[in-house]
């Protein structure tokens, strides 16, 4: 049953994450990464820059915190390796370790938290030619575990709100960041200040 | 700095607020010397328009002086610029199409959801207009932060006073849009509905772009007279049977061009509306979309329909048999005003385009909260309130 939603899902060419059984298909993806549950988020922009220069800003994963809001700071190991720094409540810290897994330069980067990491996570970003003239298009496909019991409630604090609309905004930022070289920002005190 | 900031339905006030500050590099720092009150304010005004905060500061019609720029601005100090209310960042999809008002960068990342679940897609930035639109603080005060300076404001000649080119902000190149979305062709007949100062200022450029004949309508008296000082003829929707007339005025034919200068008037929207509408599919003040309705109707067969009349939320009884049985074409949306500030300027230096006549009204800043009564309550005479910081 749930098999036949997700072939059914994958004969159209659109992406698995727009496919209306997301339960199936979370279901599905938990048993293939042998997780307990897994959550699939993705977004996709168009970035007004070439697919070289969008592709080298991102592989720095140094450059997160530019543009995700909750990402306090990542620190680069060797070619592969990385260690997440994630800010939560009360100026507390979520910290793991990922590894990137697949890297073709200029068009994808695959990455994976590595055992042990507290929620565990794997990214993939691809980099494709919008039409011509057009730019990059960036296809983000976070899956995640959601944790449960305390750790959940955490994580839950400290995205705030659902990890789709983080993803959103972050991506936003992203192409912001890459597009005119700043974040846009109404906060104060350039907004208008309130008390 | 002063500042005029809502505080609730009807309730505006001066405040003495934090000057804004440079946050990024594109960034400027304008001293307003000049800042009108639009019809659109009263949106907020009345509390019609969702997700504004207390504490914010309105205004997206302003112009002034340059005080302070970013490393990235292309404007120096002292320089008088007028800032398109439309914020855009120049160089995403949209802008290099000079689809301005679309831009995709201008509108923060945290506060594009809001118009991404509305219209499908996050909307542009704007000053002073609720946080669908940013929440970037107005220009109804001493100073104002410009994001992307190398964009939006134009540099004004010396020798052409405030109260001329003030208008490039926002009414004057959406009146110019409005007309410019008709594709005027020679022997044309516009119909205008709404002669308020986006009508007006749409009625000028009609016959700047060849307009054979235009046909103002509204009701309040004096606008109409302004309408017909500008060579339009015009109509009392009280007094007459408005698509009756325009068909007889025509000769059968009926106006080749139509504009809905009203739109959602002053009747508004809320976010909740909107989204219930989404989902339920209510009737939703079925008299908000007169003025479309009677333009869809009254259009001549194969006829252009211009909307630069602003709406939020959903149409309930929409004619869409008129619109495709006639094979109407309709153009609209939210003025690309940095597209036409260039132009428009230049004509305004050769004496083509008069928009001092608009003004009724000159205060303080400091009497903004009477310039916005005054414009509610007396819509007859008062036409446009300019006000003053500096």
């Amino acid at each position: 049953m749930s098999q036949d939603k997700i072939e059914r899902a994958a004969e159209s060419d659109a992406p698995l994450h727009t496919a209306v059984h997301q339960r199936d298909i979370s279901h599905d993806l938990a048993e293939t990464a042998e997780w307990n549950h897994a959550a699939l988020v993705g977004r996709t922009v168009t970035i007004n820059r070439s697919r070289a220069e969008v592709y080298a800003f991102f592989r720095d994963f140094r450059n997160f915190p530019a543009f995700m809001e909750n990402v306090e700071r990542v620190d680069v190991g060797d070619n592969r390796r990385s260690h997440w720094v994630v800010k939560a409540p009360a100026g507390q810290t979520v910290e793991w370790d990922s590894e990137i897994t697949e890297d073709q330069p200029g068009s994808l980067i695959i990455w994976r938290s590595v055992e042990g990491a507290d929620i565990r996570n794997t990214g993939r970003v691809e980099f494709r030619d919008a039409a011509p003239g057009r730019g990059t298009e960036v296809e983000a496909i976070i899956l995640y575990e959601p944790p449960a019991g305390d750790l959940g409630k955490l994580f839950a604090k400290v995205f705030q709100k659902e990890p789709k609309i983080q993803v959103r905004r972050d991506l936003r930022r992203f192409k912001q960041l890459m597009e005119t070289g700043e974040v846009s920002t109404a906060r104060a005190p350039d907004a208008a200040p309130r008390g | 700095m002063r500042a005029l900031t809502w505080h609730g339905k009807h309730d505006v006030r001066m405040e003495t607020v934090p000057d804004p500050e440079i946050v990024n590099p594109r960034d400027a720092i304008i001293k307003v010397t000049a800042t009108a009150i639009c019809g659109s304010d009263l949106h907020l005004y009345d509390s019609y328009i969702p997700t504004l905060h207390r504490g914010d500061i309105l205004g997206h019609e302003f112009m002034g002086e340059v005080v302070d720029t970013g490393p990235g601005s292309t404007l120096t100090k002292g320089q008088r610029v007028v800032v398109p209310f439309v914020i855009a960042c120049g160089k995403c999809f949209f802008c290099e199409r000079q689809q301005y008002s679309a831009c995709d960068n201008s509108n923060p990342a945290e506060k594009a959801d809001m118009s991404e679940i509305l219209y499908g897609y996050p909307m542009t930035g704007a000053f002073g207009y609720s946080h669908l639109t940013g929440g970037y603080a107005g220009g109804q005060a001493e100073y104002v932060r410009v994001p992307y300076s190398d964009v939006g404001p134009i540099v004004i000649p010396d020798g052409l006073e405030d109260e001329k080119v003030l208008f490039l902000s926002d009414i004057l190149p959406t009146g110019w849009m409005a007309a410019e979305n008709c594709e005027i062709e020679p022997g044309d007949t516009v119909a205008v509905w709404g002669c308020g100062p986006v009508g007006l200022f749409a009625i000028q450029s009609c016959f700047l772009m060849g307009a054979h004949r235009v046909i103002a309508i509204d009701h309040y008296p004096h606008r109409l007279e302004l309408a017909r000082s500008m060579g339009a003829e015009v109509m009392n929707f009280h007094d007459v049977k408005v698509r009756e007339a325009l068909v007889e005025m025509t000769g059968g034919i009926g106006p080749d061009a139509c504009i809905d200068a009203v739109g959602m008037e002053s009747h508004g929207f809320t976010l909740d509306n909107a989204v219930d509408m989404a989902k339920t599919t209510t009737k939703l003040g079925t008299d908000r979309t007169h003025a479309l309705r009677e333009v869809i109707m009254a259009c001549r067969k194969g006829g252009r329909v211009s909307i630069p009349g602003v709406y939020g939320g959903m149409a309930d009884k929409f004619p869409i048999g008129a619109l495709m049985e006639k094979g109407l074409s309709v153009k609209t949306g939210q003025t690309h005003v940095q597209k036409y500030l260039r132009p428009l300027l230049e004509m305004i230096g050769e004496g083509k385009i008069d928009t001092t006549f608009l003004i009724s009204h000159r205060l303080p800043l400091e009497d903004a909260p009477r310039g916005y009564k005054m414009f509610k309550e007396q819509q007859n005479e008062v036409t446009k309130v300019v006000l003053k910081p500096h």
